[in-house]
């Protein structure tokens, strides 16, 4: 039996050796170590051995199953191998073909402005607030200090529906309704986006539609110096922290005293260049500290508060920052524009 | 505000400023200057010569041989000034003289004869056009018989001044003359100012004897002062005074008239001369004007009043517009031998009302609009007066005639330490406030903290503590004002509900594709009637037209956002631009009211539109145009994102596509609608096959839950069904669908189309349609009698809804 067995096994290895197909290696499987396999059928035959040959010749057929299971498994590994390298080999593309575009939306460039001035304030406890484009006389001049016949009622120039409705030429009638909603009451702190109509020619620096942004906060104490130190704080977010801003005084209707505010040139930091033409200093936006009258139309005590405004054209923010001469760029929606953007 | 350097420097000691700095001090502390102009570039070696004889060139028709005295010689000149006279002092440019732009002048020969020197124009000598009065624009400037020969011309000229504009805001009145703006560079630079002399010998005749004045309407006309000055000689007025009026952009005309002007500039204080024999009356009334009354001003234009404007009437007839402008039949001339001057004070309002009535705008009127100084009318009158005593040689009459219901009160405001720097921020002392309220001139009493500060008139501004807070701040300094962050209000800030869906849809639509672009709210007749969603159609809205439009194009506001969307989307596509995809975000503005007595309602829609291709992938020969499908998928996404259920039907909307445009409703409201653009349309706006939607998303807001509750993740294994329907081909897709999920309800969970198929194997007007149907329960395993069950049911009730069948 036992030469019976070195047969199988030497017969065995030869034809895996030989054998080149995953195929034809499980079928030698089959014959050799299967059911009816011819080790199995071997085996069968050791009920006639006697007691003491019976482990001997035992351990050889175990030890000839397992060279063949063994060379088997090995050969069907390496052809598996090469099977699975010849197909990575097939599957191989040019990497350097385009891949299959995805289409790219974007926010426009004065949305983005609008949302990075919104973060920022709400980042320092404001709320935002928006009120609608077509107004009363009350709330858009009114109610801001500004009476009919105003000399400072030129300064806008309105377009009127009615003599008591009209588009409203600033969001500052927001600021009147958040107070009158707050029923003279409550500090609170609120900015309002949104979009403002002049009488003005569209031209590369005037549009009859722009966007603004204002600040109201009102609480006991406010001083001038915390409409500094938050303009500051805005002027550095915004524009970068070498930037440094300048306080002069102006005039507004709804606030007294008024300020002007200028920032360092991004290019000479103030020594004067072609960029600020010479001045050292480019005009951002105007503010102040609320007045009195104001907060007593609106229902807010003037003896107990105080508060400070200010107020923005989006627009020109987003020329200073990003360089675009002409206004009537944002409007006009030219994609090759609008593309340039997405990303801010 | 035109602001001469060398003319300020008659009020306030400028020391070394240079022009620049001294704007840039302004500025600072509160009056923007604009710019800082140079009256003209340096020129070097030009003198003030005498032209001793003035002869024909011999050898050329229209050039003049001069012998110009030059004090240490005599150079003989070729000039081709048409106006060079003998006896004329001109300005002369000597042999080396350096004039602006660089000329050089050298001895020369012109036709053969030595020319050593140049008589200058203004305009030579760097002037700006626009100065230089039209009277003596062409020729040689010729200097009046006293002015010293061989001295530089720059002083005479006023050549070396600067001008600077300031821009003054409503507040600032006061600063709209010199001597207010003296006043602030005083206060500025801590100087004290140096006032015009006002003196005047007067005649012992009365002015009363010759004029009566009598004023109807004191409540816009408090005061009205009138002068006589009699025999006054019409002439040129001195040089300087020109040169002033000049550098402020004012045309010198005749001494008279300049004088007005020039007390105008200086005081601030409007002033009018007649000619007192054409003003024909000793007589002046002033009342509110007839309606339909008429006049003839200056400009020699005939203006139509109303009862709202005040005039300077004879008595008679309308003789000026108060304030505004004088008329021409009383306007002082050459001949003019007594002047009645006007010295008044008008209401501000009324003014304004008649310049906005009238378009005419004037230096006077300006300064009355804004306000005057009650306290500086006579003062500016009697001004004037000694100037026309000295410079037109007039024989001023005694008092002024006058009418006076003037309150000249000075206001006064507190202000205390603790206060000012409580609102400042700052740690200002009572020494440093006192030493501002000197600086500024205002009067004050002292009382520990608190100061009692007296007004001045001129400062019609300044009213309350909050006035004088700012007057403090900009002494002391903006830029010495700390930085410091609100201490009080706790308030938590953020994004309200609805601002937050609104980033969020915004964000959807980028994630999607689609770019943002932003539009005119006001648009043309065309346009507003375009592309108006149905529901907002049903109310049958009138548009809201502004009052007073600049132009046809921004005339309305508009009902849908779309009309202004395509014009951007030409404007692309004729730049060969041709895949757009574009959306926004905005308000549109619905009233129904024929005449509009309340705020429209402002409605937010998203609004987009497509147009070219969709994906494009050449390679792999990937290739889509926008269509209806890719539109829609848009905006189910959307509401697949909001997690919110909408409905599609067939709609029809003007300007649209008939067969392929459906309306979206919500709960059955309809809320919006999408679909292709109506051929015709498109082709009107150059525009290939274009996709739009326009959806109310307030109304979408509105369903939209804030906080959404979880639900168990299904346990138990889902089963699917496919079924395949021959239908009708006019059967929407859609009906059978909700017939499905309401029939399967509640196992069904998911109804998927899979395949749309007409053609071969299917009979004509017949379309087969599949249907992938997900059935789950949620609380157990389903078994297949059940699914069985109702697969089946759906089927019967299909089958007889819609006379269908199943594909085999």
């Amino acid at each position: 039996m036992k030469e019976q067995l070195e047969a199988i096994r030497s017969e065995a290895l030869d034809k895996i050796v030989q054998v080149e197909d995953i195929k034809v290696l499980q079928e030698i499987r089959v014959t050799y170590l299967g059911k009816k396999g011819s080790l199995t059928s071997v085996l069968k035959g050791m009920g006639k051995l006697s007691k003491e040959e019976r482990p001997v010749i035992g351990e050889i057929a175990n030890k000839v199953r397992d060279a063949i299971t063994t060379a088997l498994n090995e050969k069907i590994q390496k052809l598996e191998e090469a099977a699975l390298e010849k197909q990575l080999n097939q599957e191989t593309i040019d990497v350097t073909l385009p891949g299959r575009p995805v289409n790219v939306g974007g926010a426009h460039l004065l949305t983005s402005i609008v949302e990075e001035i919104e973060d920022l304030f709400i980042g320092m406890g404001y709320e935002v607030r928006e009120g609608p484009e077509v107004e009363t006389d009350y709330y858009n001049f009114e109610a801001l200090n500004l009476p009919q016949n105003h000399p400072a009622r030129d300064m806008q120039d309105t377009f009127y529906i009615t003599n008591e409705l009209l588009l409203r030429t600033h969001t500052s009638p927001v600021q009147a309704r958040t107070m009158l909603e707050y029923k003279g009451e409550k500090p609170f702190k609120m900015i309002c986006p949104g979009k403002v109509y002049r009488r003005d020619t569209d031209d590369a620096t005037h549009s009859h539609q722009f966007r603004q942004i204002e600040g109201l906060y009102v609480d006991e104490n406010v001083r001038m110096s915390d409409l500094k130190g938050t303009l500051d704080k805005f002027a550095k977010k915004m524009f970068g922290e070498d930037r440094n801003i300048r306080l002069r005084p102006s005039f507004f209707p709804f606030t007294e005293p008024s300020v002007e505010m200028d920032i360092s040139c991004k290019v000479c930091h103030g020594e004067g260049c072609n960029v600020c033409k010479g001045t050292g200093w480019i005009e951002i936006l105007g503010g102040g500290m609320v007045h009195p009258k104001v907060l007593e139309m609106a229902g807010y005590d003037p003896k107990v508060y105080s508060g400070f405004a200010f107020g923005m054209g989006t627009e020109r923010i987003a020329m200073l920052k990003y360089g675009v001469s002409d206004i009537r760029a944002f409007y006009t929606n030219d994609v090759r524009f609008l593309k340039q953007f997405h990303q801010a | 505000m035109l602001v001469s350097y060398n003319w300020l420097k008659k009020y306030v000691d400028l020391g070394e400023i240079t022009p620049e700095e001294l704007a840039d001090k302004i500025t600072k502390s509160g009056i923007e200057v604009e710019s800082v102009d140079f009256f003209a570039e340096k020129s070097t070696n030009v003198v003030v010569g005498y032209v001793a004889s003035c002869e024909k060139h011999p050898d050329a028709d229209k050039l003049n041989l001069c012998q110009v005295d030059v004090g240490e010689e005599t150079l003989q000149i070729i000039c081709g000034a048409p106006n060079v006279r003998q006896g004329q002092k001109v300005a002369v440019a000597k042999p080396g003289a350096k004039l602006p732009g660089g000329m050089k002048i050298k001895k020369v020969k012109l036709r053969g004869v030595e020319s050593n020197g140049m008589i200058c124009s203004l305009q030579e000598l760097g002037v700006d056009e626009k100065y230089i009065p039209t009277d003596i624009a062409t020729g040689i400037f010729v200097f009046p018989e006293d002015t010293p020969v061989g001295e530089s011309v720059i002083p005479y000229l006023n050549l070396d001044d600067a001008i600077l504009e300031l821009d003054i805001l409503a507040n600032r009145a006061d600063a709209m003359s010199m001597l207010g703006v003296a006043y602030e560079v005083g206060a500025i630079l801590g100087k004290d100012i140096h006032f015009p002399d006002e003196s005047v010998t007067v005649e012992e005749t009365m002015a009363e004897e010759h004029i009566s004045v009598e004023v109807d309407a004191p409540d816009l006309n408090p005061y009205y002062g009138a002068f006589v000055i009699k025999d006054v000689e019409i002439k040129a007025s001195p040089l300087w005074m020109r040169n002033a009026l000049i550098a402020a952009g004012i045309r010198p005309i005749n001494n008279v008239v300049d004088i007005t002007n020039y007390v105008l500039l200086e005081y601030g204080q409007p002033l009018h001369a007649f000619d007192y024999d054409r003003f024909n009356s000793d007589k002046i009334v002033v009342r509110r004007a007839d309606a339909g009354e008429k006049i003839i001003t200056l400009d020699e234009q005939e203006r139509t009043l109303d009862e709202e404007m005040l005039v300077i009437t004879n008595g008679k007839e309308a003789t000026a517009i108060a304030g505004v402008m004088g008329g021409a039949n009383t306007e002082v001339i050459d001949e003019t031998k007594n002047v009645l001057l006007e010295a008044a004070y008008f209401d501000g309002g009324s003014i304004r009302k008649t310049v906005k009535a009238t378009g005419l705008r004037s230096e006077s009127s300006s300064r009355y609009e804004k306000g005057i100084d009650p306290n500086r009318v006579k003062k500016a009158g009697m001004r004037a007066c000694h100037l026309l005593q000295k410079y037109a040689n007039g024989k001023v009459l005694s008092g002024v005639v006058k009418f006076d219901k003037l309150d000249r009160s000075e206001k006064s405001v507190e202000v205390n330490v603790g206060k000012i720097n409580g609102r400042l921020g700052t740690e200002i002392s009572a020494e440093e406030i006192a030493k501002i309220l000197h600086r500024l001139k205002f009067n004050f009493e002292q009382s520990n903290d608190t100061f009692t500060v007296t007004v001045p008139t001129r400062r019609g501004d300044i009213s309350i503590f909050e006035d004088m807070l700012e007057e403090v701040a900009r002494i002391y300094g903006y830029d010495q004002l700390p930085y410091t962050l609100p201490a009080g209000s706790n308030q938590a800030g953020g994004l309200t509900v609805r601002q937050t869906l609104k980033r969020k849809v915004k964000q959807y639509m980028e994630n999607v594709g689609l770019m943002e672009t932003l539009t005119y709210s006001l648009t043309n007749e065309a346009n507003v009637q375009r592309l108006v969603s149905p529901e907002i159609q049903a109310l049958q809205p009138v548009p809201v037209s502004l009052h007073m439009p600049m132009s046809e194009d921004h005339k309305y506001l508009r009902l849908s956002i779309l009309p202004e969307m395509l014009r951007s989307l030409s404007y692309n596509t004729a730049r060969n631009q041709s895949d757009l995809a574009y959306y926004e975000l905005g308000a549109v503005f619905v009233s129904d009211e024929e005449k509009l007595t309340k705020q429209p309602s402002e409605q937010l829609r998203l609004v987009s539109a497509l147009t070219g291709k969709w994906v494009e992938h050449p390679w792999q020969q990937e290739m889509k145009e926008v269509d209806f499908y890719v539109v829609k998928g848009i905006l189910e996404g959307l509401f697949h994102f909001l997690e919110l259920p909408v409905s599609f039907n067939r709609g029809k909307v003007d300007g649209m596509h008939p067969g392929r445009t459906a309306t979206l409703a919500i709960d059955g409201k309809t809320v919006g609608f999408v679909g292709q653009l109506h051929p015709s349309l498109a082709k009107e706006l150059d525009l290939k096959e274009t996709y739009v939607f326009d959806v109310n998303i307030d109304a979408v807001f509105a369903a939209f839950e804030d906080i959404p509750q979880y639900s168990d993740i299904p346990k138990y294994p889902s089963v699917s069904r496919d079924i395949a329907f021959i239908l009708d081909q006019e059967v929407l897709s859609g009906d059978v669908k909700q017939v499905i999920e309401e029939v399967g309800s509640p196992l069904v969970k998911h109804v998927q189309i899979f395949d749309v198929y007409q053609g071969e194997n299917v009979e004509e007007g017949k379309k087969s349609i599949a249907y992938r149907l997900l059935y789950q329960d949620p609380n157990k395993t389903l078994k297949d009698e059940e699914v069985e069950a109702s697969y089946k049911h759906i089927v019967e009730m299909v089958n007889s809804k819609f006379n269908a069948y199943v594909r085999s």
